[in-house]
């Protein structure tokens, strides 16, 4: 019965096919481990935000005049729409934790590396639409926080030389943060951006199980295969990996719960408490910080002098850092792709760099005194270093030699 | 074991300090949501000495009533004296402009007030009420500087002659003194 359908299926739709190439027949490296959580679970994040996020839509008036009062509404006479929106609200911050996890995952085994670049560029380009989708979200609960926040940035593109402030204009629609704004970034935030994400994200996979998962040693399990041309170091995602993703997610969803039901403002990490004011434009916060996913790139920022009273050298860092790694492909010329068997100096150069990122991570958080910016800058400087001088300290390091198969 | 696990949780994400108090030492306060009967008592100062001047408009009085553990009727009859539809947000009759031309400023809603103010700066708040002839209502307070609205629960707290240069803790002894 149930394979009559699958064949009259088969012969219309390659479901079958794709079962097996991506899941029952797709072999993955049996030595993954615990930072091969994060990839699914960003999965997992997205699904939650969308699907809160539709209901969410349902009760939200994208209006400068009824937002705030609309987000309330939602809290206290929408059946479980406290629920829905501190799902949403604390899967933003979550969706930040995992990708930036999945991404430290990356860096440390080289999954970047050939011939994973295009792997590595599409979750780069997925990171960067996240960013703008968590921004312009952070605007329609329209507190003093999404407003100021995003004055200050989007100020920043008037920062740019002879187009700057007309370009600010344009994306504002108006002189200041405004109705006009909040409209467009709810188009943003709702339809055009989780679109292009979610075309991202199938691309993003398509280039991975097109040339087969990295590892923790870093070898490729596609070299040695068996009679039927299986790898000799590849066992089929499912049910194994499928089995091992779904503890992943049982332990990710306590967690969550456990934010989401005891500490949804998480000590006003991921609920900053000024944005419990409705926007003032006439009145400016003392301190104006974004929300912690984006405080590194802000403390970058800041860090950097500005010239002639213009940001826009500080625009230009805060662009680059981004850019930089865009390139990290090009940039690593190690031959070996794991930090299990990387040389000193990457280590080295790895570990300062997460140090760096973390440092401006939390300086982002704190007002600008002239010990905290002097901090700021060494940290920059660091980070960029990381990325430059990276062609020399990963070509010249003494890495060790890679066995043939994977390790245990 | 499992406070502890909880309290550690808590303090490894709760660093980012509330800016609100302005340098001044803000009393703690531990507020217990399960304590209905207290609840209650907060819901009835509410009503009485606040909701005349603040709105909590994103709160609706049925909605107060099912949280508090009250009936629709309770609420009715010893709690709403600004509506009559159960079902109304917490909306008072005096005008924004009025209040402007009278306060300075208009009052701002408190639906929200302790998520943006913290509980801790509204306890101090609430209790560091003092005389202050310089200022229009003749009264000053220690958490918010020149702040507009007066001591609005002098009744319950007895008025404070002490400065901004002591430490004022009022809330029980005045009333004692007051008695």
């Amino acid at each position: 019965m149930f394979s009559g359908f699958m064949n009259w299926v088969d012969a219309r739709f390659p479901a079958s096919k794709m079962w097996r190439e991506h899941l029952s027949e797709y072999y993955a490296p049996k030595n993954f481990n615990f930072w091969y959580f994060f990839g699914s679970l960003a999965l997992l994040v997205l699904v939650i935000q969308i699907v809160t996020g539709i209901f969410l839509t349902m009760n939200y008036k994208p209006d400068a005049a009824l937002a705030f009062a609309s987000v309330e509404y939602i809290m206290r006479d929408v059946p479980w729409g406290w629920l829905i929106r501190y799902m949403h609200s604390t899967g933003a911050s979550a969706f930040f934790i995992v990708v930036y996890l999945h991404m430290f995952r990356g860096l440390i085994y080289g999954s970047y590396k050939q011939p994973r670049e295009l792997v590595w560029l599409f979750g780069m380009l997925i990171y960067l639409v996240l960013m703008a989708e968590a921004f312009m979200g952070y605007l329609l609960p329209w507190g003093q926080m999404s407003y100021w926040g995003a004055q200050v940035i989007i100020s920043l593109f008037g920062a740019i030389p002879f187009i700057g402030e007309q370009l600010a204009l344009w994306i504002r629609g108006d002189f200041v943060v405004a109705d006009a704004t909040l409209n467009r970034f709810f188009a943003f935030h709702v339809i055009a951006l989780p679109i292009v994400l979610l075309g991202l994200v199938v691309a993003h996979i398509i280039a991975l199980h097109e040339v087969g998962s990295n590892n923790p040693d870093g070898v490729e399990i596609k070299k040695l295969k068996n009679k039927e041309g299986k790898p000799l170091d590849g066992i089929p995602f499912h049910p194994y990996y499928t089995v091992k993703d779904i503890v992943g997610v049982i332990v990710f969803l306590f967690i969550f719960s456990l934010v989401l039901f005891y500490m949804p403002e998480m000590g006003g990490w991921f609920l900053e408490h000024a944005n419990f004011i409705p926007a003032d434009p006439l009145k400016t916060p003392e301190h104006i910080a974004p929300v912690w996913y984006f405080t590194p790139f802000y403390a970058i920022l800041r860090a950097v002098p500005s010239i002639n009273a213009s940001a826009f050298p500080g625009v230009v860092a805060m662009g680059l850092s981004i850019v930089f790694l865009f390139l990290l492909p090009w940039l690593d010329r190690s031959p070996v792709k794991s930090i299990r068997y990387r040389g000193p100096y990457f280590k080295i150069a790895l570990t300062l760099f997460i140090i760096s990122f973390l440092v401006l991570g939390f300086l982002g958080t704190q007002p600008a005194t002239e010990l905290y910016t002097l901090i700021a800058q060494i940290s920059s400087v660091i980070y960029f270093a990381f990325f430059i001088f990276m062609p020399f300290y990963t070509k010249f390091d003494k890495d060790k030699p890679v066995p043939e198969r994977v390790t245990s | 074991m499992k406070h502890l696990i909880f309290t550690v949780f808590l303090s490894l994400f709760s660093v980012q300090a509330m800016a609100a108090g302005g340098g001044v030492h803000l009393d703690h306060t531990d507020i217990d949501i399960t304590d209905q009967a207290s609840l209650q008592r907060g819901a009835k100062t509410f009503v009485n000495y606040c909701l005349s001047c603040h709105q909590a408009a994103y709160m609706r009085y049925n909605r107060m009533a099912k949280d508090l553990g009250l009936t629709d009727d309770q609420v009715k009859d010893n709690l709403m004296f600004a509506s009559d539809k159960i079902g109304d947000t917490m909306t008072i009759a005096m005008r924004p402009e009025d209040a402007k031309k009278w306060f300075g400023v208009t009052p701002p809603d408190l639906s929200v007030i302790a998520r943006s103010r913290g509980t801790d700066w509204l306890y101090t708040y609430l209790r560091t009420f003092y005389l202050d002839s310089s200022r229009p209502v003749g009264t000053n307070n220690l958490a918010f500087k020149d702040v507009g609205m007066p001591h609005v629960l002098w009744e319950q707290q007895g008025s404070n002659k002490g400065s901004r240069d002591r430490r004022i803790n009022c809330s029980r002894k005045c009333t004692v003194i007051n008695a």
